[in-house]
């Protein structure tokens, strides 16, 4: 058992942190937050000139390796500056999913456009009933001849709007929940019959509603083979599921931080804050739930590497550990700040934000709870 | 003990609810119970339905014009308004300032002021915390100094709820020299906000809208006529205020009715083809809430009972600040667990009323995740609640 990083881990971790620190203050968040695209092109760019977009890859496809734990170190920092750019989708879901199923021609024609920041990509999967069950498909796509045509809505499609290629997940067989039955088609987002409303979301992300109206899709575009689709997808949410638990991560150790100091400057009754002893354990409380997110955040990415069985079970066990101690350093993140942490214009209530999405994305606490009690 | 309604209480809830199905207008109502953010506009409009009525001051004394209502009447009256989405009155004017007004006003004040303030025609804002006087509100430092029949007010106020909208603002101000002990130095003043002196710039909240306001006094000039009971007293006359505000801070009613509707909705959603109303984790957090809540609505009318009408409650008022806004705040947080993936769409029109675009989600599921955000608020606002617990820590416990 080792808990360092490698030399060169620690090379891409501090790489990402420089880029963090210098360039993704929140001023610029913010305009990047608020501008058209809502992500920066330049960052995106400079995303794949430094690597990065490499890093969730093996190097047989290409990349960089493709490791849990080199995925963990740039989530966690990007959470430490909530980072909107679209990495998970694009880089670690969209692409993940190509590498995983993707014939060799899928994966030639794709994964290069990817990795150098060529090509956007968005996972349609969530639908307006589904919540969390990966299962509960009911966008159906009818193979007629040489092609599939998709009819059928998805809800919340994360980088959706900016996407140029979906992966949709449709129903080819089966009933609704059915195991068995579901399948991934390329789409590119242009082609007739797609029509998607973009929105902001509440952690400062883009996301889309997608419908899918007698789509055609030539049925060279299916990703792996037809009706088998869910052991694949479940294996990429799972890695989605660490990659948002790293930036929850990232993002409380910065909240915990900031609460400190706050503290100790703001004075209230003629002395700071800090010095109140119901004030100093509720920060330790914060510290603690930090400190235990991040071991079991460690030990998820350790065992995805490991490549055993009980991943799964690891991975919903972080998810479940890192959302509750989310809800809590959020929370009280605010609450001792006071009347500023509520308010827009200060970091802290955007990082409470980005915080409470991710107690329900890829699978809410009480999911993941049951989840690693039935695995 | 007697936990049933007489007959003449339930006659005085028929006709409660005989007016509100008559009166209270349907676009106010459908706004209030989606958690929409009515404008100025509605609230008006609906507070002087109130006052045609009669019933805009429910916890006036009858020379007033107050309603006289016993505490089982209140009680009534709020669960009937929450349960058909009738909104709170804005409490600035009618539930804050008010009391001071007829407790510790001069006639003259009371004539001038009160009419108003009942028929809802004059909008009133709080201006008590500043940006370095929050939970040490008594260390504020907007000053007022005497210059003849007047006072030269100078100094930043914040967290000012709605004050964009105000006509009239409510301060309090440091008065004396500094040798003054804090709580000696601070005189409660009316001022008028049409003065071109006051400056407001607006503060957004983590929902993105304005609700909070700064207001920045240069030099305005107050008449000395507008200071309430004798100057040095104001942080008397402001602290029974305070304890008024805490008592409708439990928030019962609105929050018995938002829990009956996160049951429908729970009941409604789908989760795995089930509903998720019997999933276990969710039903039974969902039931402990509901438990806090029961044994809140009781604290909260054990409280009522032993106030009789016009008389500020006793520092056990805190349990209801704080027990209140954790009620609330843990069904926040379930309307967002409800939503689900939903909870993510941040679309800010859709959670004003007047929204005619098309709807990302269900209703329900795009005002959650805002709604859970802004009202963090709560247990910060009106003394925090770290601030209750050191009140009952003192006044109660004696520590």
């Amino acid at each position: 058992m080792d808990f360092s990083y490698s030399d060169e881990q620690q090379m891409l971790r501090d790489s990402v942190s420089k880029f963090v620190h210098q360039d993704y203050d929140f001023d610029s968040r913010r305009k990047i937050v608020d501008s058209e695209a809502g992500y920066s092109k330049e960052h995106w760019a400079l995303f794949a000139e430094l690597g990065w977009l490499m890093v969730p890859f093996t190097e047989e496809d290409g990349g960089l390796g493709g490791s849990a734990v080199d995925l963990m170190l740039v989530m966690e920092e990007f959470g430490k500056g909530m980072v909107v750019e679209p990495f998970l989708h694009t880089a670690v879901i969209g692409g993940g999913l190509i590498a995983d199923a993707g014939s060799d021609v899928q994966k030639q024609s794709l994964l290069p456009a990817v990795m150098e920041g060529q090509l956007q990509l968005a996972f349609a999967f969530t639908e307006a009933q589904s919540r969390y069950n990966l299962a509960d498909v009911d966008t159906r796509a009818e193979l007629q001849g040489d092609h599939y045509v998709i009819n059928g809505q998805k809800a919340v499609v994360l980088n959706g709007k900016s996407a140029d290629k979906f992966i949709v997940s449709v129903r080819t067989a089966g009933e609704q929940r059915d195991r068995d039955g579901i399948s991934l088609l390329l789409v590119d987002a242009d082609t007739a019959g797609i029509s998607r409303q973009g929105y902001a979301t509440i952690d400062g992300q883009r996301a889309a509603e997608v419908r899918f109206d007698n789509v055609k899709v030539s049925a060279e575009q299916l990703l792996g083979a037809a009706g088998k689709a869910l052991p694949g997808i479940e294996k990429i949410i799972d890695r989605a599921t660490l990659a948002v638990c790293a930036e929850a991560v990232g993002s409380m150790e910065v909240v915990y931080k900031k609460t400190v100091e706050y503290t100790q400057t703001r004075k209230q009754f003629g002395v700071s804050l800090a010095s109140f002893q119901a004030l100093q354990h509720r920060m330790v409380d914060m510290f603690i739930e930090y400190e235990q997110a991040r071991s079991i955040l460690m030990m998820a990415a350790m065992q995805l590497d490991a490549g055993k069985g009980i991943a799964p079970k690891a991975i919903s066990a972080a998810k479940s550990r890192v959302g509750k101690a989310a809800r809590k350093v959020g929370q009280e993140a605010v609450q001792l700040h006071g009347g500023i942490g509520v308010t827009d214009e200060l970091d802290v209530g955007h990082y409470f934000k980005c915080l409470t999405s991710v107690q329900f994305l890829y699978g809410s606490t009480d999911f993941h709870t049951q989840r690693f009690a039935s695995l | 003990m007697n936990i049933d309604f007489s007959a003449e209480e339930l006659a005085f809830r028929d006709e409660v609810r005989q007016f509100l199905s008559s009166k209270l207008p349907a676009d106010i109502s459908e706004g209030t119970l989606k958690g929409l953010h009515l404008g100025k506009e509605a609230h008006v409009r609906w507070q002087q339905i109130l006052h045609a009525q009669g019933w805009a001051g429910v916890n006036w004394p009858v020379e007033y014009g107050g309603t006289g209502w016993t505490p089982t009447q209140k009680y009534i009256w709020s669960t009937e308004c929450a349960n058909v989405g009738a909104p709170d009155v804005v409490p600035f004017g009618l539930k804050m300032v008010a009391p001071v007004i007829y407790s510790y006003g001069n006639e003259e004040q009371k004539q001038r002021f009160l009419p108003d303030i009942l028929a809802s025609n004059v909008w009133w804002c709080q201006g008590y915390s500043e940006p370095n006087a929050g939970s040490d509100l008594a260390s504020l430092r907007t000053t007022a100094v005497r210059d003849g029949d007047d006072y030269l007010v100078n100094g930043t106020k914040t967290w000012t709820t709605l004050g964009q909208y105000a006509d009239w603002i409510f301060c309090l101000v440091r008065t004396g020299d500094s040798n003054t002990k804090n709580q000696e130095a601070i005189t409660f003043l009316l001022i008028d906000m049409n003065d071109p002196a006051i400056t407001v710039s607006p503060i957004y909240m983590l929902d993105g809208l304005r609700e909070v306001n700064e207001i920045h006094f240069d030099n305005v000039r107050v008449p000395a006529a507008n200071r309430i009971g004798e100057e040095g007293k104001g942080w008397t006359y402001a602290k029974v205020l305070l304890t008024h505000e805490r008592t409708g801070i439990a928030r019962v009613a609105a929050s018995k009715q938002k829990l009956a509707a996160l049951k429908k909705l729970a009941q409604s959603t789908s989760n795995g083809g089930e509903a998720l109303l019997d999933n276990p984790a969710f039903s039974h957090k969902l039931a402990e809430v509901e438990i806090e809540l029961l044994a809140l609505e009781y604290t909260d009318l054990r409280a009522l009972s032993a106030v009789s009408t016009g008389k500020a409650p006793g520092p056990e008022s805190s349990i209801l600040k704080i027990t209140g806004t954790e009620v609330g705040q843990a069904i926040d947080e379930l309307y967002v667990e409800v939503a689900g993936y939903y909870a993510m769409p941040f679309v800010k029109e859709q959670f004003m009323s007047g929204f005619e675009g098309i709807p990302i989600g269900p209703d329900e599921a795009a005002n959650s995740a805002p709604h859970y955000f802004n009202n963090r608020k709560a247990s910060i606002y009106g003394g925090s609640n770290e601030i209750q617990k050191n009140i009952i820590s003192k006044a109660v416990l004696g520590l």
